[in-house]
């Protein structure tokens, strides 16, 4: 994966295939404390521990189409490059959440990449069905994008309306200017 | 904490309503980007926006855009699958942005299946 965005739409099917009906995307980037921190948590199906503990494993998945499951792996593993962290707190019946840092300047840190282009995607994918949350922090600025309330107001209009869509990824991108991560 | 505020909702909500389909069962065709961990490696993520794009640019309100799991066959990603009302889904394997444009101008606006693009029947293995 390029960039950490892309991770985050690769963990975020995660949660879309344990039938997740809300899932919340946090971005906290702190300067001061040299800090990037990304957080997905579902309301999907949650595993047991056994589960979890073999999670990490870049051969354990439960799919059936192939043997290999690769996103947690491949986020814990550019969580460590860049001097991070990486954690999956999980309840069966609950739901998951995904927690990946990264030291904020450091030199094998992925890019954030393309969030706007992945919310998108999500909700054009998955939007009539669930729920995205997507807040992002950078030092003492902030935004909140959540498509319960634009689904509200758009009413008996699809969200995933292609035309809707293109009013949606013009603000997520001038809102990532105005919080200053995005250029 | 500052909520997005989408001033152009209620203008579009308007405009959209006024010339898309909104009733269900009305769609004529569905495609299916396959999001699994290999498709999205290998550029999915841009397939589906050059399709919104393209969709919204020739205002096609009766193609519905969703997304699927691993299909299996994690070589030949980007893949899409195409469905036209009473015909039967087509596999189209190594994508890019503009093969999938031309895909939704010749197959999906046209009606023509472009083969060259298109999983061979019978080539479909898992792994
Ligand atoms: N949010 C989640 N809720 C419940 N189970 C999960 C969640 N995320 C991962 N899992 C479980 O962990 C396994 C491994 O996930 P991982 O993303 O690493 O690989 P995969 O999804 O199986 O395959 P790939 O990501 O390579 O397409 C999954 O098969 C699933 O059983
Ligand atoms: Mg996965």
């Amino acid at each position: 994966m390029q960039d950490l965005s892309l991770h985050i739409l690769d963990i975020v099917e995660n949660s879309i295939d344990a039938g997740a009906k809300k899932i919340e995307i946090i971005i906290k980037e702190n300067i001061r404390q040299n800090l990037l921190v990304l957080k997905i948590k579902d309301n999907g199906k949650g595993m047991d521990k056994n589960t979890i503990a073999k999670v990490l494993d870049p051969f354990y998945t439960t799919k059936k189409t192939r043997r290999v499951g690769l996103g947690l792996s491949m986020l814990a593993q550019a969580a460590k490059e860049a001097e991070g962290d990486f954690n999956i707190k999980s309840k069966k019946g609950k739901g998951t959440t995904v927690t990946a840092k990264f030291v904020h300047d450091h030199i094998d840190r992925k890019p954030i990449g393309n969030m706007a282009e992945t919310i998108i995607v999500l909700i054009a994918g998955k939007g009539m069905k669930v729920d995205f949350i997507y807040e992002h922090h950078k030092n003492s600025k902030n935004f909140v994008f959540d498509t319960k309330i634009i689904k509200n107001e758009l009413n008996d209009v699809p969200i995933n309306n292609a035309e809707v869509l293109n009013i949606l990824r013009k603000n997520i991108i001038k809102e990532l200017k105005r919080i200053g991560t995005m250029i | 904490m500052k909520k997005l505020k989408i001033g152009d909702l209620e203008k579009i909500r308007e405009k959209v309503r006024r010339t898309a389909n909104l009733r269900q069962g009305k769609a004529r065709a569905k495609i299916t980007v396959h999001m699994g961990t290999c498709g999205i490696a290998a550029g999915a993520r841009e397939i589906l926006s050059a399709l919104l794009k393209e969709i919204e640019k020739k205002k096609l309100n009766d193609v519905i855009v969703t997304t699927s799991g691993c299909a299996g066959l994690c070589s030949r990603e980007p893949m899409a699958t195409v469905e036209i009302k009473d015909k039967p889904p087509v596999k189209y394997v190594d994508l890019t942005a503009e093969k999938i444009k031309k895909i939704l101008n010749v197959h999906i606006i046209k009606g023509n299946i472009i083969n060259d693009y298109a999983l061979a029947i019978g080539s479909e293995r898992t792994h």
